[in-house]
């Protein structure tokens, strides 16, 4: 029999109303699962008092038929969430400790549907970088494992970043869907890398209110999960109006799930050949190969499509995103909150309260964000990459206009790497991760990474498709052909347990 | 473009942060070799072309002008290092 912590969500969902078995029994499988796991180091922090509290208040509510849409379902969040009166440390030294008096409007409105939260999830430091090992509290490890001469490497391998937390413990079956956030790939590369569905949805989709900040016009939240089906049922309760994000959509939310066997027979997807990029490994190419022949048996139509300006969007991102950074963390001064370290006077203890409080990557983007804004430098840079940003965003429209419904390419440039392989001088080795997945952002577009097989070291490899905004619909409708087509991933022995 | 030494020290005072000097090669290598990746936008023909400001067309919301929360002191300075009858307290700014 299958253990209860390796139900897909929908599975799950539909056995607690079934009362096959309790929420409480559903809570316990996963709590146990977690602990069993910690080498993983996926949780910061693990709620099991609370998680229990809550299935018991869900098998109550199943009890007198009044379930929610989650009733019962037991969830990860990432640490970048505030939840009221549990710790949030955004994976930072400089947060550590902090209790957030209030809830962010994420992961209220999955309370609000009856989730239960098992605890939080380890991320790179402010969701800054591409293989959780940015994290002040460790990296995360990733519960996949190269296979060389058919057995199972040794080499720790990362789960990718900076939702690594969330998608290591979807993957190991340490939840049955967790919170993301993606602000150039963060959903989307993790997903991939760990043989897991992400999608990071359009621009104000869902509120930012109660998220701690990286890069406002950038950051969205999403659901991790393991099947297209779920990610659409997750989706539908974090989304919403909410009138304390002035940029949040005042959109209905549709009814994702309904959307995920729709099928894709009449639709146009667009390759675009951009992305066929110099010294593109032949085996992302054959996956992208096999995502176009899947949909066009299904009955799409298949078309070459142009967005000229895709190379631009790395380097205009790294302009963008630590610019914004910059100013999100000026908050951060050992004044209201976090790590306070005295100094001289009032400008040594904001100097050495931030020296202290945040690590390398963290310091190298908030001095890239200050220089790319300060004085004689702000036309040059920064106004620039915006309007290299308008223009990623027509070559998209153009696309759109001309009848594409959907974009086919690749999640990643390759499949998950070891833990401390590309911990070169360079950072630029780490950023070029995100490639495929950071135009998206750039254009406040919907992108969902799901996964399409494996490399030849048995490592997941996933594929993108890319929306019109606030089109996630057609996303989860194609996603599902290609989640059918490749086959679930066969997830890896728990050798972690 | 890119930074000296001195470009370094200035900026990490700009952000205030301390840097240790045996810290300013290091940074000054890895961001030059971020404003290198980016020395590419340069070739970019943007005449013409409005720089973004908004993600999606959408009008700014709006509300009255009105309180719509307040009166929690105790939960606002909870978190703060020092505080003293709900006030933050920093080091001396005013001799």
């Amino acid at each position: 029999m299958t253990e209860l912590n390796e139900l897909t969500l929908a599975e799950a969902r539909d056995g607690l109303k079934a009362r096959t078995f309790s929420a409480r029994e559903l809570t316990q499988a996963h709590i146990a699962a977690v602990e069993k796991a910690r080498a993983l180091n996926a949780y910061l922090l693990e709620t099991p008092d609370r998680a229990l509290t809550m299935a018991e208040v869900s098998d109550a509510k199943i009890a007198r038929g009044e379930a929610r849409p989650l009733e019962g379902l037991p969830l990860g969040i990432k640490d970048l969430f505030c939840t009221h009166g549990v710790v949030t440390t955004a994976g930072s030294r400089i947060l550590e400790g902090f209790e957030p008096h209030y809830e962010s409007a994420v992961t209220h409105n999955l309370w609000r549907d009856g989730a239960v939260m098992l605890g939080k999830l380890n991320l790179d430091e402010f969701a800054m970088g591409s293989s959780n090992e940015t994290s002040a509290y460790g990296d995360v490890i990733s519960p996949w494992r190269r296979q060389e001469n058919g057995t199972l490497s040794e080499t720790p391998i990362v789960p990718g970043g900076s939702s690594g937390g969330s998608a290591a413990a979807v993957a190991a079956h340490l939840c049955l869907g967790a919170t993301a956030t993606d602000t150039g790939g963060s959903i989307r590369q993790p997903a991939a890398f760990t043989g897991t569905v992400g999608i990071k949805p359009t621009y104000g989709r869902c509120s930012r209110w109660g998220t701690v900040a990286f890069a406002s016009s950038l950051d969205q939240a999403g659901p991790i999960a393991r099947t297209v089906r779920d990610c659409a049922i997750l989706l539908g309760s974090m989304a919403g109006p909410d009138a304390r994000d002035t940029t949040c959509a005042d959109l209905p939310v549709p009814d994702f799930e309904a959307a995920v066997s729709r099928g894709v027979k009449g639709l146009t997807i667009g390759i675009p050949k951009e992305y066929r990029v110099e010294g593109m490994l032949a085996e992302i190419q054959k996956l992208w190969d096999e995502g176009a022949k899947w949909l066009a048996a299904a009955g799409a139509r298949i078309v070459e499509i142009s967005l000229p300006h895709t190379r631009y969007a790395l380097p205009a991102y790294y302009i963008v995103a630590p610019a914004e950074a910059s100013s999100n963390l000026a908050r951060y001064d050992g004044v209201r909150y976090g790590l306070r370290v005295p100094g001289r006077d009032i400008a040594g203890m904001y100097e050495n309260t931030r020296a202290a409080g945040f690590g390398r990557e963290v310091k190298r983007r908030i001095m890239i964000g200050t220089y790319v804004l300060s004085a004689g430098y702000y036309d040059a840079y920064y106004v620039r990459a915006q309007k290299i940003r308008t223009l990623i965003k027509r070559d998209f429209e153009q696309a759109y206009a001309a009848g594409v419904d959907a974009i086919l390419t690749p999640a990643t440039p390759s499949a998950a790497f070891g833990i401390g392989e590309k911990a070169s001088a360079d950072p630029v080795e780490m950023y070029l991760n995100d490639v495929f997945t950071v135009t998206v952002n750039m254009a406040g577009l919907p992108g969902i990474a799901v996964p399409a097989g494996l490399d030849a070291q048995g490592l997941p490899l996933g594929l993108q498709l890319i929306g019109r905004p606030f089109d996630e619909e057609t996303l989860f409708a194609t996603a599902q052909v290609i989640e059918e087509a490749a086959g679930r991933t066969a997830l890896p022995r728990a050798w972690w347990a | 473009m890119s930074v000296d030494a001195q470009t370094v020290r200035r900026i990490a005072h700009l952000a205030r942060i301390a840097v240790s000097e045996a810290d300013v090669a290091p940074l000054q290598g890895e961001l030059n070799a971020i404003l290198a990746f980016v020395e590419q936008l340069g070739t970019v023909d943007v005449a013409n072309v409005e720089p973004m400001t908004s993600v999606t067309p959408m009008a700014m919301k709006k509300r009255r002008d009105v309180v719509t929360d307040g009166g929690r002191a105790e939960e606002v300075v909870a978190n703060a290092p020092e505080t003293e009858d709900h006030f933050f307290l920093v080091p001396k700014v005013v001799e």
